[in-house]
């Protein structure tokens, strides 16, 4: 069985963070869902549990990444982007302090806790913080990469985790290069451009459409920001449409950052964009919710159809 | 005046109906949480069975009692008590949690009749019902505010500051309850965040302390009427419970804050509850 984001984001964060004596990691009371218990275990001295209180820990964070200490602040991504935008502006933007933001939760993942708990527009809110680096898992070798390179790259950091699994897009070892996304398969009618788990719903809706002769690129572009300005102006120029695909609101979000770079460069190709459209999400199943906003792989390719009949 | 014995028996067997439905009701659905739906029982109980003026016909009432649950993730029990007060049909909780029906994992407006507020996110429910004291105040409105808080929510900065605010405005329609028992996600509060000397806290933001054990409830109707007898100041009822109160292998553990229920694990707790089966 695929192991969990957040179970491998656990393992990672020892892995790595054992090494790393600058690192420290701090929970607000949920280090047994978002899995940073692993490191509590490995590594007590330099994990801090600061109860439900993630004000506080996202300013602690800043005191310590002032002193040189790398912080891993870590809480459910809705109260990450809420709670913990003001240090995450104030402090790792405003005051360039290397923190590392992570955002357990991310999307529709804790599916049945409801709206209050998904996570839908901390891509947005991110991303419209200067400074502030914004990345998406999307696998689990993406994940554990992550972890590496939030600690080698002295930088802010928001990185976008999940409580289920997704299955695997990439070997092991593979390497990654902030500010490039990843071509998963090479298509030539229209491109998907995706983030977390919509990669791999993205591969098979380009295997649905495959039959029908639809030739689909898909692209993971778990680099949000800093946004791959190449890639897109390369896809709107090699393919006829776009598709942007993510777990989160269409509002402000990685179809939003897609959509600044066709517009600003000239680049006359539709676009498509699959989210949660503008609105609260329920409770559900994962699956249910998946399918009722439009992300399961048969909603994806009726938008691959949709979007090359504009072409 | 104090509950009659008879009152106390019609409440404790509620109280015993309510715990064996919502166990029933997580065992089916494998989510939610067990453990703090468990300890804040026979304080709802008491609230919409005794103390509070709410109307399941006249859900919008102005003049009722704002009853903000501030610990969401108690959902299942809230609307258990919701559905026997009749605001929806006691059915509609074999939907619970589900994609298209109302019962959202935490509370919400939209949909379910009898939530006053959405909650969920903690800390924000105290600073919510300060407002609503203000606006009846300005509105010459008589109807009180209860706030249910969890103890590991007291964590969170922002009850602090309406501490002060309840204080600063004298809000003494606001009576907040504080489950208090002991334990929050990740462990105990002694572990993840110390919270003694509680009453000493509250007092010393201003608030009048009443402490009783919150699964007593005579004890509880006694400390709202204490509550309700202070002028010029809040109150604040501190009271003692267990978390998973009920169910012997869930009690005092944060395990089963939010574990999902084996059929094995089921047939125990079951057989620990009593009550009848509705
Ligand atoms: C702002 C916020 N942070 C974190 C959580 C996740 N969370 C849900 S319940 C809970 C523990 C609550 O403990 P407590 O208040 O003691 O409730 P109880 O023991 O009564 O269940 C946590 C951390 C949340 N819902 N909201
Ligand atoms: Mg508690």
């Amino acid at each position: 069985m695929t192991p969990s984001i957040r179970d491998v984001y656990g393992a990672s964060l020892v892995r790595y963070g054992l090494q790393d004596e600058r690192v420290v990691v701090l929970d607000a009371d949920v280090s047994a869902s978002t899995r940073t218990g692993a490191f509590a275990q490995a590594c007590p001295e330099r994990f801090f549990n600061v109860g439900i209180a993630e004000a506080n820990m996202a300013a602690m964070a800043a005191g310590l990444a002032s002193e040189g200490k790398i912080p891993f602040v870590n809480t459910f991504a809705v109260f990450m982007a809420t709670l913990g935008a003001l240090s995450a502006r104030t402090f790792a933007g405003y005051g360039r302090l290397n923190i590392k933001f992570m955002g357990a939760y991310g999307g529709v993942s804790d599916a049945y806790d409801g709206a209050t708990h998904h996570s839908v527009e901390d891509l947005a809110i991110m991303r419209a913080i200067p400074g502030i680096q914004v990345l998406v898992a999307s696998d689990a070798v993406l994940t554990d990469w992550l972890v590496r390179n939030a600690i080698a790259v002295n930088a802010p950091m928001y990185i976008r985790l999940s409580r289920d699994a997704m299955p695997p897009l990439y070997p092991e070892g593979e390497n990654f290069i902030l500010g490039q996304g990843k071509i998963l398969r090479q298509g030539t009618d229209v491109s998907v451009m995706t983030c977390g788990i919509l990669g791999s719903v993205a591969l098979q809706a380009a295997d649905i459409v495959a039959r029908e002769g639809i030739s689909v690129r898909v692209v993971d572009h778990f680099t949000v920001k800093p946004i791959d300005r190449d890639l897109i102006n390369r896809c709107a120029r090699e393919t006829r449409a776009i598709v942007t695909a993510e777990e989160h609101s269409v509002v402000g979000g990685l179809g939003s950052a897609v959509a600044d770079v066709l517009v600003r460069d000239g680049l006359r190709v539709p676009l498509e964009m699959a989210g949660i459209p503008d609105c609260y999400t329920q409770s559900g199943s994962y699956a249910d919710l998946m399918a009722a906003y439009g992300l399961d792989a048969a909603a994806l390719a009726v938008r691959l159809r949709s979007v090359l009949a504009r072409a | 005046m104090p509950l009659s014995e008879q009152r106390v028996t019609e409440l404790n067997a509620l109280c015993r109906t309510f715990r064996r439905s919502v166990i029933a009701q997580l065992h089916r659905i494998q989510t939610g949480h067990p453990g703090g739906s468990l300890s804040v029982c026979e304080i709802l109980t008491v609230l919409y069975f005794e103390k509070a003026r709410v109307d399941a016909g006249n859900p919008c009432d102005p003049l009722r009692d704002r009853i903000i649950l501030s610990k969401g993730h108690a959902a299942p029990m809230l609307y258990r008590i919701l559905a026997e007060k009749g605001f929806f049909p006691l059915d509609d909780l074999k939907q619970l949690r589900q994609f298209g029906c109302h019962l959202q994992g935490h509370p919400c407006t939209e949909g379910t009749p009898g939530v006053e507020l959405p909650s969920g996110p903690l800390g924000i429910g105290l600073s919510a019902g300060l407002g609503k004291a203000i606006a009846l105040r300005l509105d010459h409105n008589p109807a009180r505010v209860y706030v249910v808080l969890g103890d590991g929510e007291l964590n969170e900065g922002t009850i602090w500051e309406a501490a002060m605010s309840g204080a600063k405005f004298k809000l003494d329609h606001v009576t907040a309850i504080v489950d208090r028992n002991r334990v929050q996600l990740d462990g105990t509060s002694d572990e993840i965040m110390p919270l003694d000397d509680l009453a000493a806290k509250w007092t010393a933001f201003g608030w009048q302390v009443i402490c009783c054990d919150g699964h007593d409830v005579r004890a509880l109707d006694a400390a709202i009427d204490a509550a309700h007898a202070v002028r010029g100041r809040p109150a604040v009822i501190l009271a003692d419970t267990i978390k998973g109160k009920g169910v012997s292998f869930m009690e005092g553990k944060s395990l089963w804050h939010g574990n999902p229920i084996s059929d094995s694990q089921y047939q125990t707790a079951m057989a620990e509850l009593g009550g009848d089966d509705r």
